[in-house]
């Protein structure tokens, strides 16, 4: 199916909304290579559906430009930018073959019959609905009524697909079936997609790379193992994962990171970018399952209280509270609250609630972030 | 709560029924019971969506994704305080598990709008053959007026509209704000991506009654989806461009006023800027509200009407007002006559039985016409009390009851969902 592909570029593109101190979105860089899928998240309000809004032309470019390949759309009408909002629209219309409903948006563009007849039936071979196409929608499952929305966008061959949470108003099991179709459409297609979520999991599961915003800022960009290896600051540490990264504050004494029991060897080069500003601590992350359970006696190792355990078959996380010293120094947070710790556990020999365990982080597992600014160091 | 498993609904509304309660929340909304049902849900929605009479009114409930739910609840009830036409939300009801314990969608519930007609049920109604021309003018209309409040739709169409007679035109209200959004102001690219998919929708559900043989032949989808587009940049227009004129041409900013009230709407605001040498004079509304007509006559009679009903109706006070030569009396207490002595008396000689079958301002304007054409046949005047008993039986005893159609339009099965 030929396609035509474009990179889009953010070059410094700011949104401020009239009223407002802070920019909605605060010069914004970010290049779209031809053919990604590129995921912005984040939580409510940090600009990521601004920023896909301000592409598709919905939202006016304060500062700054947004291209389209080499040409530059900032102040281009949505309607001329060569984008498809992607499931704006889909509700089905029953009268209407398959094809039809497809295909209706070609023929309001007044596209000759056997062009739109062609582009229609190259899309339902990638969406698998061939079979169906003289068919009415009421035959279609769910699933294939998904694909049919999205056949409208394929058949308008655009540049750039644009998706503002489409699965928020699926149920769950639409939900996950749906988001392994985009992303292995997407694949075969091969045309730049830009897709915002507020769901971490979405945003690991489907994006080649994934841009983390907070407040309007860019925090980070790269693919899902760069964002969950090397987190570029404790908001993205925190942010990206599931469950939750586990940050606490320990001091720096004698080249290594300590809090009560627990030490960390410090590698000279993080060292030296601790500064005055730190104070003497920083924040070390790291993930449930970067934890062993080991002896009590064991160097390095803390208690932890077990709360809950949850078992999810192939794997079982323990929620936790830190006991010890370590509770009232280490400011620990965890997605399951402030002084809670969760522990990725042998599924096979799941302890009691009430027990205390001992565990210890596993060595070059953990991140060490400024106290100060956040920022990574190690 | 009927017997069934333990549910820990969360009602979120302003003004709960307790009859809520007595609704099978644990059945999805698809398996509901017929005995349950209004009738058959019709329409082309996304989700599956039911009407249930409830304490004598009817209710439209939709299963939803949760944060969906309670975000369009929200907007609804912004747009009411906003004065936009739109249907009245009555709640959200999250944590319904059914028999085995399984979780259940969100429901977001509307209450049904009065006499309002879906646009299926009319364009197959064969009524007069300009429907779709007055469908389209209503829709232009309201779409002017979100976007004159600042909310952006994202996905007009004639399904997510119902219309409500309104004299010889209709009035539109919204009734699906899942998709949108309310900003301060609207930005042209978001009027303009708005009115390109309101047009690209409406030629859809067009060509898909055409499909399905319920439109008439000769109409043309993509003409009526233009036209919605002409009508809409030309209110959009008169609404909101800026004029400028010599300094000594003054009466043009009460002649812009008198043409925006004539289109129905009240100036709120106007900002009015002269040149340094004040040779030249720029006006521009700032601030304009709809419903010019109806506020009036609420204001007069109480009578809470829509804008062209209202027109009609004060068309007809201020002929009564000159036939009975009171010009210089003042204009409530003649409205309080014109209402005592006028409209309620022809409403009441109306059967009750079938006063069901329009709004009373309708029918009021109905038997308006009516009298006319039955003047101009008989050669004279026909009075109110004569024109109305011969409107009751010939015209109204064989009309549809409009109270409440929810019914799919007549040879169409529910196809996409049954």
């Amino acid at each position: 199916m030929y396609l035509i592909m474009a990179t889009v570029t953010y070059d410094h593109a700011t949104r401020l909304y009239p009223g407002t101190e802070r920019p909605a979105v605060d010069q914004l860089n970010l290049h779209v290579e031809d053919g990604e899928f590129l995921v912005l998240v984040g939580p409510s309000g940090c600009g990521k559906s601004t920023s896909l809004r301000m592409l598709a032309g919905l939202e006016d470019v304060n500062g700054g430009n947004i291209y389209i390949g080499d040409r530059d759309v900032t102040d281009v009408q949505p309607k001329d930018r060569d984008i498809a909002m992607v499931f704006q629209n889909y509700a089905l219309y029953p009268h209407m073959s398959v094809a039809d409903n497809m295909g209706f948006a070609l023929k309001i563009a007044g596209n000759p019959k056997a062009d739109i007849r062609q582009r229609v039936e190259e899309a339902a071979k990638i969406l698998d609905l061939t079979e169906y196409l003289d068919r009415k929608p009421k035959a279609l499952s769910g699933g294939q009524r998904q694909r049919v929305a999205m056949g409208r966008a394929i058949v308008r061959q655009p540049q750039v697909f644009l998706m503002d949470e489409p699965l928020s108003n699926l149920d769950a099991k639409l939900r996950v079936q749906t988001r392994t179709q985009i992303a292995s459409l997407q694949r075969r297609l091969g045309v730049t997609t830009v897709y915002v979520t507020h769901d971490q999991t979405e945003a690991l599961t489907m994006g080649d790379r994934i841009a983390v915003l907070k407040d309007g800022l860019l925090q980070q960009v790269g693919t899902p193992r760069d964002m969950y290896d090397t987190p570029a600051n404790v908001f993205v540490a925190g942010f990206i994962g599931s469950p939750a990264m586990n940050l606490a504050t320990f001091s720096v004494t004698d080249g290594a990171a300590q809090v009560g029991s627990a030490r960390i060897p410090l590698e000279r080069e993080t060292l030296a970018k601790v500064t005055e500003a730190d104070k003497g601590h920083v924040t070390v992350g790291f993930r449930p399952e970067a934890l062993d359970v080991v002896g009590q006696a064991t160097e390095s190792a803390f208690p932890v209280e077990v709360n809950i355990v949850e078992e999810l078959g192939s794997d079982a996380f323990v929620y936790g509270t830190l006991k010890g010293e370590l509770a009232s120094e280490a400011h620990l947070t965890s997605g399951a609250g402030d002084n809670q710790v969760i522990v990725r556990i042998d599924p096979r020999n799941v302890p009691q609630k009430g027990e205390r365990l001992y565990v210890s982080i596993r060595p070059g597992q953990a991140h060490v972030f400024s106290s100060a600014t956040g920022e990574r160091l190690s | 709560m009927g017997g069934v498993t333990v549910q820990n609904l969360q009602i979120t509304a302003s003004n709960p029924d307790p009859a809520l309660l007595d609704l099978p929340w644990d059945i999805p909304l698809e398996q509901w019971p017929a005995e349950t049902l209004a009738a058959l849900p019709r329409g082309i929605s996304r989700h599956i969506v039911r009407f249930v009479r409830l304490s004598g009114r009817v209710i439209a409930i939709k299963e939803i994704g949760e944060s969906v739910a309670y975000r369009e609840f929200e907007l609804l009830r912004q747009l009411r305080r906003l004065e936009v036409p739109s249907v009245v939300p009555v709640g959200v009801i999250t944590g319904r598990k059914d028999a085995d314990g399984e979780r259940l969608e969100a429901v977001l519930i509307t209450e049904h709008l009065q006499f309002s007609l879906p646009y299926r049920a009319l364009f197959s109604q064969a009524l007069r053959p300009d429907t779709a021309t007055r469908l389209i003018d209503a829709l232009a209309v309201l779409l002017v007026r979100l976007h004159l409040v600042g909310f952006y739709w994202g996905d007009v169409s004639l399904s997510n509209t119902l219309f409500r007679r309104d004299a010889e035109t209709f009035a539109a209200f919204l009734v699906d704000a899942e998709t949108g959004d309310l900003h301060r102001e609207l930005s042209p690219g978001q009027r303009s991506y708005d009115l390109d998919l309101a047009r690209t929708n409406i030629i859809g559900e067009l060509m898909d009654l055409a499909a399905g043989e319920l439109l008439d032949e000769d109409v043309d989808e993509v003409a009526i989806g233009d036209a919605l587009v002409e009508r809409y940049n030309e209110l959009w227009e008169a609404l909101t461009v800026s004029e400028s004129f010599d300094s000594n041409e003054r009466w043009r900013v009460a002649a812009r006023i008198e043409q925006l009230n004539t289109l129905g709407f009240d100036v709120g605001e106007l900002a009015i800027t002269t040149d340094i040498d004040g040779t030249t004079v720029q006006i521009q509304p700032k601030v304009v509200d709809a419903g010019h007509h109806s506020r009036r006559l609420l204001r007069l009679t109480g009578l809470d009407v829509q804008e062209n009903q209202a027109r009609r109706l004060l068309n007809d006070l201020d002929s009564f007002r000159a036939a009975a030569e009171r010009q210089n009396d003042d204009e409530e207490f003649v409205a309080h006559d014109w209402l005592s002595g006028v409209f309620e008396p022809t409403i009441q000689a109306v059967p009750r039985d079938l006063r069901r079958k329009l709004e009373p301002a309708q029918l009021f304007h109905e038997i308006l016409d009516h009298r006319w054409f039955t003047s101009e046949r008989a050669g004279r005047d026909v009075p109110m009390a004569e024109a109305t008993q011969s409107y009751v039986d010939d015209v109204l005893r064989h009309r549809p009851d409009e109270k409440a159609i929810l019914g799919l339009a007549p040879g169409e099965t529910d196809e996409l969902f049954g």
